[in-house]
């Protein structure tokens, strides 16, 4: 009955070591993954390129509300404004955040639909150092947007 | 993600007003560039997606990445067709979802 336990014992281990190790591999692979992924980070040009394509974007018609010298780069408020009637056949289809100086340039990207009514919106982004965030407006008929602004920031906030 | 979200709509609206609906959550929005203690990677775990419909129709949605704010602030606009309960999501990288709903009286 006793060595009945012990190699019940035993076995439970044996599976549980085997489970970890499947575990720690299937992290490896993961870890590989995303170390891969990371070599593929889209530059800014890269991912303004991906918003708008070809098209150049008119400097106009966005008003992008942020602070000339953030001090905290971790938690930078932001407000974007964009000049729109908001009917149901002329309107702003997305609004897209790029911080240019970010190690990963994304930021956000809001989709609106007529029943915005407004096309207004407001968030906070980190900022890892001192840069130009770009905010690409698309409209409904396919014409892009786009506003500009620098902020001087002295304390980074992309961790590390 | 546990935390439940604030939310800030105003009391009360008219037909066709056009009103400022303000999300927070709590959420890590871990980046997936920082390091622990060891120098392992901590993965990225952030809330990628946000919506918010009103009455059932899609209003408005936010795409957000790793540049987006730890517990993360949304603020939008909606013009109110007429009564209905707003419904907001949040969904994040580890397949968690946090829904809320709410009634916006109309006058």
């Amino acid at each position: 009955m006793k060595r009945q336990l012990r190699l019940d014992i035993v076995h439970r281990r044996d599976v549980l070591l085997g489970a970890a190790g499947a575990a720690a591999f299937i992290s490896l692979l993961a870890m590989g993954g995303k170390a891969s992924a990371q070599e593929n980070v889209p530059t800014a040009a890269d991912l303004l390129k991906s918003i708008h394509g070809d098209a150049k974007p008119t400097e106009a018609r966005i008003n992008v509300d942020l602070p000339e010298i953030a001090e905290n780069g971790n938690t930078v408020p932001f407000g974007i404004v964009v000049e729109s009637p908001m009917t149901g056949t002329d309107y702003v289809k997305a609004i897209h955040v790029v911080a240019t100086g970010n190690p990963r340039p994304e930021v956000a990207t809001f989709l609106l639909t007529p029943d915005s009514g407004k096309a207004a919106i407001s968030s906070r982004m980190r900022l890892g150092k001192t840069q130009d965030i770009i905010v690409v407006a698309e409209m409904s008929d396919g014409k892009f947007y786009m506003g500009k602004r620098a902020v001087k920031v002295t304390i980074g906030g992309c961790g590390g | 993600m546990a935390a439940k979200p604030r939310i800030k709509i105003p009391d009360k609206a008219k037909v066709g007003e056009v009103i400022e609906i303000k999300t927070l959550i709590a959420h890590v929005m871990e980046t997936g560039q920082r390091k622990d203690k060891d120098g392992k990677p901590i993965p990225r775990n952030i809330i990628h997606t946000f919506e918010a419909k009103f009455a059932g129709k899609p209003v408005f949605t936010a795409k957000l990445f790793s540049g987006t704010s730890s517990n993360p602030y949304i603020a939008f606009f909606m013009k109110v067709p007429g009564p209905g309960d707003l419904e907001f999501l949040w969904v994040d990288d580890a397949g968690e979802k946090v829904t809320e709903k709410m009634k916006l009286n109309v006058a």
